[in-house]
């Protein structure tokens, strides 16, 4: 083996000079600045000062709760609704195949800001569209903006509009590397196609799936901007307060960098924690 | 046999029964935006079911430039994105190619630490990248500050690796036998036989940064330095601000994209299936 050190630094200089400006040395920063009180200059070492507010804060565990429980029912129902839109999308049955994958997959280029800004109108609750329809077919108007439950619900329709398509996208991929040959064989044998998506498509399928929820956990982990615009920096009354938008109030309207570092880090510690156990949990057996 | 058939088109009813509500579904808020878009204000707070375009566009247009230098805006978001287009592709192959080429010491270990952070939280270099660019740097409400910290990617460069290391390596070590330079196979041999695969990371790139928002939102928060989602979000949530031509300006960012997409759709989703950002 002939080794090339020069020549394969030079390719890639550029490169690692970014990566160790603009991210390995803000990791250890990040960490460093948590563990100093930031409230007054100059910024002095105090291990226990923004550590031990957190513990102690209302504010962090409502976050903390909010991220959660979008987490834990946002990201399985997107999920789902990606893997039924690939595996329909990918049925040799379906006519006009282009228009439905225009339709599932356009919200993929829609920008944050254009998409919270219809939402909000769309969902308003005397002239909003989806009232009026609920009203139409007999139903309550819903206050989407004043009460947590419908502003929660809200926010995960939301994210699920936007990135259902992107991860159909994903599984789409992954559906069609697996060999057609497993499906005729599978339909030689008289096997309902229901049982082929359990037992075929699925467990094949299972890689993808975990790569599409690992990066649905990390993304939504840092859920901001949506409870930022939609639902108004986290209302009603921080009842859609995200740990994404803590560390914004904290780091960029309080100028609070130890405690908004410290909030950093405790998502990427839960961030990291779900996805090591979700691959545990999802692990091939030996 | 026919029975089978019908079974086939019983299937194939079914499918279509369930898909196409959902496909209006999802079209629905892409079309109230252009419908918004063309409505007065009193149209959008009005009691009536309103589902098909007016013709106050151009109004519309003037309240949002109005409200908001939105076209200023528009300008620094098209150059920003397509200088950090330009900037992170070549960055991004040269990175893949040395990878897919070389063997070289510490490889193993950039390989990890690039995999590493794709499970890492982009919250956690928020803030030092910050104090960074705005303090250390003083480089807020520059272009500078909107291109250079985003540079980085992981999975494009993974998808880069796996590009080059797809190609025949017998054409770059002929070249190589005829001294040829590492840099000129690279640009003139592996570059152009990469093409749609630079092609589906361009796209992916630039849609990233057309529409990023929290960064430039912390960094580029002075009116003449904002790009176009920052300058509309500043809109939303105001009390006297004109919601037509808030829409408008959603039209504007979105509706140029959804064309790229119906035009470019393969390298779109090439892109978007290999992951390529993060």
């Amino acid at each position: 083996m002939r080794y090339q050190n020069a020549t394969a630094y030079r390719f890639l200089t550029p490169y690692l000079l970014i990566f160790a400006i603009f991210w390995v040395w803000p990791i250890i920063s990040s960490f460093m600045i948590s563990f100093q009180a930031t409230r007054t200059v100059p910024w002095r070492f105090a291990p226990t000062f923004n550590w031990g507010r957190l513990i102690g804060d209302p504010a962090f565990f409502n976050a903390l709760k909010n991220t959660l429980l979008i987490l834990v029912i946002q990201v399985p129902v997107m999920i789902s609704l990606a893997i039924v839109m690939a595996v329909l999308l990918n049925s040799p049955l379906l006519k006009a195949r282009a228009l439905y994958r225009f339709a599932f997959f356009a919200p993929v280029v829609v920008g944050e800001v254009a998409y919270s800004a219809v939402f909000r109108l769309m969902f308003n609750l005397d002239f909003g569209i989806i009232n009026k329809l609920l009203a139409g077919v007999g139903l309550v108007k819903i206050d989407w903006f004043s009460n947590v439950t419908p502003a929660m619900a809200l926010i995960m329709i939301a994210v699920t509009w936007r990135w259902a398509g992107y991860n159909a996208i994903i599984l789409l991929a992954g559906l069609q590397s697996i060999p057609e040959d497993v499906y005729e064989a599978a339909t030689l044998d008289r096997v309902s196609k229901v049982k082929q998506f359990f037992y075929i498509t699925l467990p094949l399928l299972k890689p993808v799936i975990v790569f599409c929820a690992v990066l649905s956990i990390i993304g939504t982990m840092q859920l901001f901007t949506e409870p930022f615009l939609i639902t108004e920096r986290g209302g009603p009354g921080g009842g859609t307060e995200t740990l994404g938008l803590l560390l914004y109030r904290q780091g960029f309207r309080s100028l609070n960098f130890g405690y908004a570092s410290a909030v950093a880090y405790t998502m990427a510690g839960l961030a990291i924690t779900i996805t090591l156990v979700q691959l545990w949990l999802t692990r091939e057996p030996k | 046999m026919s029975s089978l058939s019908q079974r086939r088109l019983g299937r194939s009813l079914l499918l279509h029964l369930f898909l196409t509500p959902l496909a209006v579904i999802w079209l629905f808020p892409l079309w109230m935006m252009i419908v918004f878009s063309t409505m007065p204000d009193n149209g959008i707070f009005s009691p009536g079911i309103e589902l098909l375009p007016h013709d106050n566009f151009l109004a519309n247009f003037h309240n949002l430039q109005r409200d908001t230098d939105f076209v200023g805006a528009i300008g620094i978001s098209v150059s920003v994105a397509v200088t950090y287009t330009v900037l992170s592709v070549l960055l991004t192959s040269m990175a893949g190619w040395a990878l897919a080429r070389y063997h070289f010491v510490g490889k193993g270990f950039v390989v990890a630490i690039i995999l590493g952070t794709i499970t890492l939280p982009y919250a956690v270099v928020l803030i030092p990248q910050f104090i960074m660019v705005a303090r250390d740097f003083q480089l807020a409400n520059t272009w500078v500050a909107l291109i250079v910290p985003p540079l980085f990617n992981s999975l494009g460069v993974l998808f880069m690796r796996q590009a080059f290391s797809m190609m025949p390596h017998d054409l770059f070590d002929a070249a190589r036998v005829e001294g040829v330079k590492e840099w000129r196979i690279f640009l003139f041999v592996a570059l152009p036989l990469a093409r749609p695969m630079l092609a589906a990371l361009a796209i992916i790139l630039f849609l990233a940064s057309w529409n990023n928002y929290l960064w430039p939102l912390l960094i580029n928060s002075q009116p003449g330095a904002m790009t176009a989602p920052v300058a509309l979000g500043t809109l939303i949530g105001l009390t006297k601000v004109s919601w037509g031509g808030l829409m408008v300006g959603a039209v504007m960012l979105t509706v140029p994209m959804l064309v790229v997409f119906v035009l470019l759709q393969r390298h779109f989703i090439a892109g978007i299936a290999a992951g390529a950002v993060k």
